[in-house]
C-alpha cells in the first residue's frame, strides 16, 4: 500500500497500480482514449498526461502507464496539462472529425472545434484492436505497418488473415468504429462447407466442438448470445483471464 | 587444454605487442592509405590499388597497408609514408593519378612540399622531431586544439589487426581489470572520471552501470548503441571503422563491472564497412580468447553479438532499440521501468553509445583523474564532433569539453568558405537546435548547449552560412522526423505533421498572423506530452530557430520575403540591364526557356513562367542576375 496525493486529495493505492487507476478509484476524472480496462496500457494517445512531482522533480507523465509511488504528488489540471490536453484534443479532432466517439470525448472535455485542417481519417491509431488481438486472443492477426504519418492498422501485407477467427474483439474495443475485420472474416467463413463451418467459439478454443447452424450470423445465434451474456463483456476479455487462471493452476 | 593461439597471460600480450610494433614501425618503408568511408568516397581504393601496383615495380620493398580515418576528411585520401628513423609524413588529397608522382617522391626521397599535410608521431613512442620545413600535426590549425582519447587510434592502426591494437596498449587494460580490480573498483573509477553518456542525454555512465549492477537478476545484458542516424553525424561510424577493438574492450570491461554475460552491438546496416570491420574484430577477439568463454584465462565469460539495424532513426531510442533487438517493431515504450531494471527480454540491460564504450579502456588505463583534468566542471573529458556543412575543414574532431563554438568553427574548422558570413551552427541533429552567431563564445558542454535550446546530442555539427533560410532549416528537420517518428504516440506523429504543415505554408508565403504562436504551442505540447525522447526533442530545431531568428519568420509571414533567398515562392530572379552583356549563357541553360534576348542585347526573364531553379544565377559571370 502506498500513499500519494492527487489534486490535493490523499489517496491510498496498491503497489503496482497506475496513477490513472488510483485517480479513478477516488473519482478523479482523467481523459483516456487508448486505454481500456483489461488490456495492458500502451501510452499512445497521451490524453491522460498529468503533472507528477517525485522527489522534487516535476514532469509530465502519461498516467495510464505511470506506476504509483509513495509520496508522489499528482496534479491533473495545471496550466501545462490543460493547454497541452486541449491542443491534443484539437489535433485528434482534426484527424478524425467525423468520428462521433472522438467528438463526444473532446466535447466532454470542453473542446468543440479545431483550428487545424481536417484529415478525414476514421482510425485514431489508439492500438486497442492490435493489443486485443495480440494480448487477449493471442491471434496477432492485425498489427501496425508503416512509420510516422504513414502508420496504419491492418493484416500483414493487407492479405486476409489466416489467424483471424472472427472473434470480434477488435470491433468490440474500437472506439471509432473503423474496425471491420470481424465482418470481413465472417464473410470468408460463410464460404466454408460441412465440418469446416466451425463456430467462432470453437475457433477461439472456448468450446471443443460446435459447428455453425446460423450462417455465421452470430447476433441471431442463441448459443453465441448466451455465452456473451454469461461473461457480460466480450468473450475475448474472459478468455485471457481463463487462460491466466489455467496457467497459474493447471490442475 | 588451451589452443595455442589463445591469449591467456601478460606474456602472450607482450608477444603480440612485439608483433604489432613490428608491423606499425617495420624495418622497411611502409605506405598506409586511410581507407575509412570518407577516404573510400574520395577514391582511396583506387589509390591503394595504384600504389600496390606502382610499388611492386620499384626496386625497394615497400609495405602497403590500410588504416582508418584521421578526421581530416577534407584532405582525403590521406597517405602516410613511414621510413625507419624518419618522421611519418602525411600526404593529402592523393588521387590515383597522383600516385606515380608520389611513388617517385617516396623512392627518391624528395617529396613535394605542397602535397604534404604534416608529419605525425606514431603511437609507438618514436621521435617527436618534425622534418625540416614540414609542419607537425599538432601545429596545423585543424589538429592544434584537438585532444584525442576515443579517436586516439583511428587512422593510426590497421583496424583489422589485433596485434597493432595490442601494440598500442590495447587489452592490457582488460587484463588489469580482470586480474586486479573488482567490479566495484571499475564502476567507481568510471564514476569518478565524470564520464557522461555520449549518445545525447549525458546520463552519468558510472551511475548507469551501478543501477544495472544492483538490479536484481542473474542474467544481464549490455548493449552498444551504434544506430547513428542524425543527418551529418558520423562519429560512431568512424570509430567502428577505425578502432573496433576499443569498443569491444570497453564493452568487455563494462560487462565485467555490471555482471553481464552477453552484449549486443546494434549497428545500422547503412554502415557496411563498420559492419565488416566489427565482424572481423569480433571474430579475431573470439578466436584469441578475448571474447567468449574464459577470457584471458581468468574464468570470466562474455560474448558479443552484432545486430544490424534496418535504418530506423527511432531505433536509436533505447526502448525502441530493445524492441528491435528482440525482433519486434522498433517502437519505444513508456519508461519507467528503465532498461536498467527491465530491458532486453525483461532482464536488466545497460545501453551505452559507441563513443562512451570507446572511452572506457582509456579511463581505466590512464585513470579517472587524468580524464577529469580534461573538460569543464560538469562535463568531463573530450567529445567527438563531426563538423560538416558550410565550413572549410570538413571532418571529424575530438576536442576537450568546454572549447567554444568559435574555436571549433573558426580555428579548427577554418571558417566559412567563399567569404560568406556565418549564420548558425546546428548541434544534436533533429533533436538539437540552431545556435546563432551571438552565442559563438558558448563553451561546448552538456549544460550550456541545453540552456541555449540545443543539445549536445551524439555530436553532429552542421555549420550554416548566410545563404541558409532558418525557416527552411526547421522545415527540413521536421520533414525528416515526419517519416522517422514511429507514429505510436499522437503528440509526436500528429504534432510534427501539423507543425510541418504550418512551416510549409510559411515557406510558400502563405503564413498567417498567429502562426508563430501556434507553432510554439504545438512545440510546448510535444515537449511535455510525447512518449519518447524523439518526440519531446523534435520541436528543438523549431523552437531554437524561432528563438534566435524570429525576424526571419516574421519577414516570411508579414512581408512575404525570404531574407536568405531560399524559399522559392518568395524570391524573384531579375536581370540587371546595366550588367547584362548579352552573352546568352543563361538563355541557353534555362530549363524552362523563359529567358529571351538577342546576342549582345540585354536579356529578360519571364517571371511568370520562371521556376526559380537558380541555374542562371549560378551561371552568370557578370553577376547580372539578381535574386530578391
Amino acid at each position: 500500500m502506498v500513499r500519494l496525493e492527487i489534486d490535493g486529495q490523499k489517496v491510498q493505492a496498491n503497489l503496482g497500480m497506475t496513477v490513472l487507476e488510483a485517480a479513478q478509484s477516488v473519482g478523479i476524472r482523467i481523459p483516456t482514449l487508448c486505454h481500456q480496462k483489461g488490456i495492458e496500457p500502451y501510452g499512445a494517445c497521451r490524453l491522460c498526461t498529468v503533472e507528477t512531482t517525485d522527489g522534487g522533480r516535476t514532469t509530465l507523465q502519461a498516467s495510464c502507464c505511470y506506476p504509483v509511488k509513495e509520496g508522489l504528488v499528482v496534479k491533473t489540471d495545471t496550466p501545462a496539462v490543460l493547454e497541452g490536453r486541449k491542443l491534443l484534443f484539437q489535433i485528434l479532432l482534426a484527424r478524425c472529425p467525423e468520428v462521433p466517439a472522438i467528438r463526444r470525448l473532446a466535447m466532454d472535455w470542453g473542446v468543440h472545434d479545431t483550428p487545424f485542417t481536417s484529415k478525414h481519417e476514421d482510425c485514431v491509431l489508439c492500438g486497442l484492436c492490435v493489443r486485443a488481438c495480440a494480448k487477449l486472443m493471442g491471434a496477432e492477426a492485425i498489427a501496425f505497418s508503416g512509420r510516422g504519418v504513414s502508420r496504419k492498422v491492418g493484416t500483414p501485407f493487407n492479405f486476409p488473415s489466416e489467424t483471424c477467427v472472427a472473434c470480434g474483439a477488435c470491433t468490440y474495443v474500437c472506439p471509432t468504429g473503423r474496425m471491420q475485420m470481424e465482418a470481413e472474416t465472417t464473410a470468408r467463413l460463410r464460404k466454408r462447407v460441412g465440418a469446416d463451418r466451425r463456430c467462432r467459439y470453437m475457433l477461439m478454443g472456448m468450446v471443443s466442438n460446435k459447428l455453425c447452424p446460423n450462417n455465421y450470423e452470430c447476433r441471431k445465434c442463441t448459443f453465441d448470445q448466451t455465452i456473451e451474456l454469461r461473461f457480460g463483456t466480450h468473450p475475448a476479455f474472459a478468455i485471457a483471464a481463463a487462460r491466466q487462471e489455467a496457467a497459474a493452476d493447471p490442475y | 587444454m588451451q589452443a595455442p593461439n589463445l591469449i591467456a597471460s601478460i606474456d602472450d600480450l607482450e608477444r603480440w605487442k612485439q608483433e604489432g610494433l613490428e608491423s606499425l614501425s617495420p624495418k622497411k618503408c611502409k605506405v598506409t592509405v586511410g581507407m575509412a568511408t570518407c577516404g573510400l568516397a574520395s577514391g582511396a581504393k583506387a589509390v591503394f590499388d595504384a600504389l600496390t601496383e606502382e610499388l611492386s615495380r620499384s626496386s625497394e620493398e615497400v609495405i602497403v597497408a590500410q588504416t582508418g580515418c584521421l578526421g581530416f576528411c577534407q584532405m582525403e585520401p590521406i597517405v602516410e609514408v613511414f621510413r625507419p628513423g624518419e618522421p611519418r609524413v602525411l600526404y593529402k588529397q592523393v588521387t590515383a593519378d597522383k600516385v606515380a608522382e608520389l611513388v617517385a617522391a617516396i623512392t627518391s626521397g624528395k617529396p613535394k612540399k605542397e602535397q604534404i599535410l604534416c608529419t605525425m608521431n606514431g603511437r609507438t613512442g618514436e621521435s617527436k622531431a618534425g622534418a625540416k620545413g614540414i609542419p607537425r600535426m599538432e601545429d596545423i590549425p585543424f589538429y592544434k586544439k584537438q585532444e584525442k582519447i576515443a579517436l586516439s587510434r583511428c587512422g593510426r592502426i590497421d583496424p583489422e589487426s589485433l596485434a597493432e591494437y595490442i601494440a598500442t596498449g590495447g587489452y592490457y587494460t582488460l587484463c588489469k581489470v580482470l586480474t586486479a580490480m573488482s567490479p566495484d573498483d571499475v564502476i567507481s573509477e568510471v564514476d569518478r572520471s565524470g564520464l557522461r553518456g555520449r549518445g545525447g542525454a549525458g546520463f552519468p555512465t558510472g551511475r548507469k552501470w551501478q543501477l544495472t549492477r544492483k538490479a536484481p537478476g542473474d542474467l544481464k545484458f549490455i548493449v552498444c548503441n551504434a544506430d547513428e542516424g542524425d543527418p551529418g553525424a558520423y562519429m560512431d561510424r568512424s570509430l567502428l571503422e577505425g578502432d573496433p577493438f576499443a569498443v569491444l574492450e570497453g564493452m568487455t570491461i563494462g560487462a565485467y563491472a555490471i555482471g553481464a554475460q552477453k552484449g549486443f552491438i546494434y549497428v545500422r546496416d547503412e554502415y557496411p564497412l563498420a559492419v565488416e570491420n566489427l565482424d572481423t574484430a569480433i571474430a579475431e577477439a573470439r578466436g584469441h580468447g578475448l571474447l567468449g568463454e574464459n577470457i584471458l584465462g581468468t574464468g570470466f565469460s562474455f560474448d558479443v553479438r552484432m545486430i544490424r539495424g534496418g535504418g530506423a532513426f527511432v531505433c536509436g531510442e533505447e526502448t525502441a532499440l530493445i524492441a528491435s533487438i528482440e525482433g519486434r517493431p522498433g517502437e519505444p515504450r513508456q519508461r519507467p521501468p528503465y532498461p536498467a531494471e527491465k530491458g532486453l527480454w525483461g532482464k536488466p540491460t545497460n545501453i551505452n553509445n559507441v563513443e562512451t564504450w570507446a572511452n572506457i579502456p582509456w579511463i581505466i588505463s590512464d585513470g579517472a583523474e587524468a580524464y577529469r583534468r580534461v573538460g569543464t566542471e560538469t562535463s568531463k573529458g573530450t567529445k567527438v564532433f563531426s563538423i560538416v556543412g558550410k565550413i572549410n575543414n570538413t571532418g571529424l574532431i575530438e576536442v576537450p569539453m568546454g572549447l567554444t563554438l568559435r574555436e571549433i568553427v573558426y580555428d579548427i574548422g577554418g571558417g566559412i568558405p567563399g567569404g560568406k558570413k556565418f549564420k548558425a551552427v546546428q548541434t544534436g541533429g533533429p533533436s538539437g537546435g540552431c545556435i546563432p552567431e551571438s552565442l559563438l563564445d558558448l563553451p561546448v558542454d552538456y549544460e550550456s548547449l541545453t540552456q541555449a535550446g540545443a543539445i549536445m546530442g551524439s555530436g553532429g555539427m552542421i555549420v550554416m552560412d548566410e545563404d541558409t533560410c532558418m525557416v527552411d532549416v526547421a522545415r527540413y528537420f521536421l520533414d525528416f522526423l515526419k517519416e522517422e517518428s514511429c507514429g505510436k504516440c499522437a503528440p509526436c506523429r500528429e504534432g510534427i505533421d501539423r507543425a510541418l504543415e504550418i512551416l510549409e505554408r510559411i515557406c510558400q508565403g502563405k503564413g498567417e498572423e498567429n502562426d508563430i504562436e501556434t507553432l510554439e504551442a504545438i512545440a510546448r505540447m510535444m515537449k511535455g506530452f510525447a512518449l519518447c525522447a524523439l518526440g519531446t526533442t523534435a520541436p528543438n530545431p523549431l523552437l531554437s530557430t524561432i528563438r534566435y531568428f524570429r525576424d526571419e519568420y516574421e519577414a516570411h509571414i508579414h512581408e512575404g520575403r525570404c531574407p536568405a533567398g531560399v524559399c522559392r515562392n518568395l524570391i524573384v530572379f531579375r536581370i540587371n540591364p546595366e550588367k547584362c552583356i548579352g552573352c546568352m549563357l543563361c538563355a541557353k541553360a534555362c530549363p524552362q526557356g523563359v529567358i529571351t534576348g538577342e546576342r549582345k542585347q540585354v536579356h529578360v526573364i519571364d517571371e511568370a513562367r520562371c521556376i526559380k531553379c537558380g541555374t542562371c544565377f549560378e551561371l552568370c559571370k557578370q553577376g547580372a542576375i539578381e535574386k530578391e
